[in-house]
């Protein structure tokens, strides 16, 4: 992946294949780390199957909820020096934390997150996104529960509401970021 | 700077598109492959370029959605455009500017763009 955002994009689809109603994606960049956080409320892994999920060779043809998307984020996270873990339990839902050295040669760019949330929003009335970014001491929550309030029966995934939707984001992560490329 | 509050002009103006949707013949679904295989491969780009396409020209009755893995991964970014009443067609090695052809061509004036289709793989 070219990306950060494409790798949350790609995880993510996990979470919206277990069937999840509400997937919170938190992102933190503070001092030298950057922290994902992908928190489902999906069907989750057994113990057994979460024991082998980072592993390609033993996940990928075992069933289509996991293939190489775990693997690249795994080493994405840790070729910088930074850390990977998966908790998961059945019935409640699985949380995925990637840690990344800011400053390490090795890190992706952040990339395109409107672009990814958009993307993830086109399945948005089956489900929810909650997007948690903070930079430093600014922070800014995106809640698809609050759009959908305001839309009332119009469908999320109108072309149309999925441009307002990716600059209304590309603003706001801009404002909190303060336009640094992260 | 935007707030989800300003959704509401975008509401107000669709509100009496909806009721036309709703008598409209079924409508036309573009479905662009997103598992690891596909966003890897730059299928995110595409499903953007198509949204705005697609917004852009105020196309009504046309759907954007993604799927997981189509089983072809090594020809992704793919793209299949499924109209009412006709074949499915499905487009590989699909970029944003392939994207935005796909719907002026195809989606727009009817005519398949050939060129970008699987059979020629």
């Amino acid at each position: 992946m070219r990306e950060i955002s494409l790798n949350i994009l790609d995880i993510v689809e996990n979470s919206v294949k277990a069937e999840a109603k509400l997937v919170e994606i938190d992102i933190t960049a503070k001092g030298n780390f950057l922290t994902i956080r992908i928190i489902d409320d999906g069907r989750g892994m057994c113990p057994e199957f979460l024991a082998k999920v980072a592993d390609p060779f033993t996940t990928t043809r075992t069933t289509r909820k996991v293939g190489v998307g775990i693997p690249f984020f795994k080493e994405a996270a840790e070729v910088t020096g930074g850390s990977f873990k998966i908790t998961s339990e059945l019935g409640k839902g699985t949380t995925t934390q990637a840690v990344f050295v800011i400053d390490s040669i090795d890190r992706e760019p952040l990339g395109d997150l409107a672009d990814t949330m958009m993307t993830l929003l086109s399945n948005g009335d089956d489900i929810d996104y909650l997007l948690i970014y903070k930079v430093e001491d600014r922070e800014f929550i995106f809640d698809t529960r609050e759009l959908k309030e305001q839309l009332g029966k119009i469908s999320v995934a109108e072309p149309e509401v999925l441009q307002f939707v990716r600059e209304l984001l590309k603003e706001n992560i801009n404002y909190t970021d303060g336009g640094a490329i992260l | 700077m935007k707030t989800i509050a300003d959704i509401m002009a975008i509401r107000d103006k669709m509100q009496s598109q909806i009721i036309v949707r709703d008598n409209s013949d079924g409508e036309i679904r573009v479905v662009v492959g997103m598992a690891t295989c596909g966003i890897s491969a730059g299928a995110r780009p595409v499903f953007n370029a198509l949204v705005d396409e697609v917004s852009t020209r105020q196309l009504k009755n046309v759907k954007i959605t993604r799927a997981g893995c189509l089983g072809m991964c090594k020809l992704e970014p793919i793209v299949e455009v499924f109209i009412p009443g006709q074949e499915k067609v499905t487009y590989v090695h699909v970029d944003a500017e392939k994207a935005k052809q796909i719907v002026a061509n195809h989606i727009v004036n009817g005519n398949v763009v050939t060129e970008y289709l699987i059979t020629n793989v």
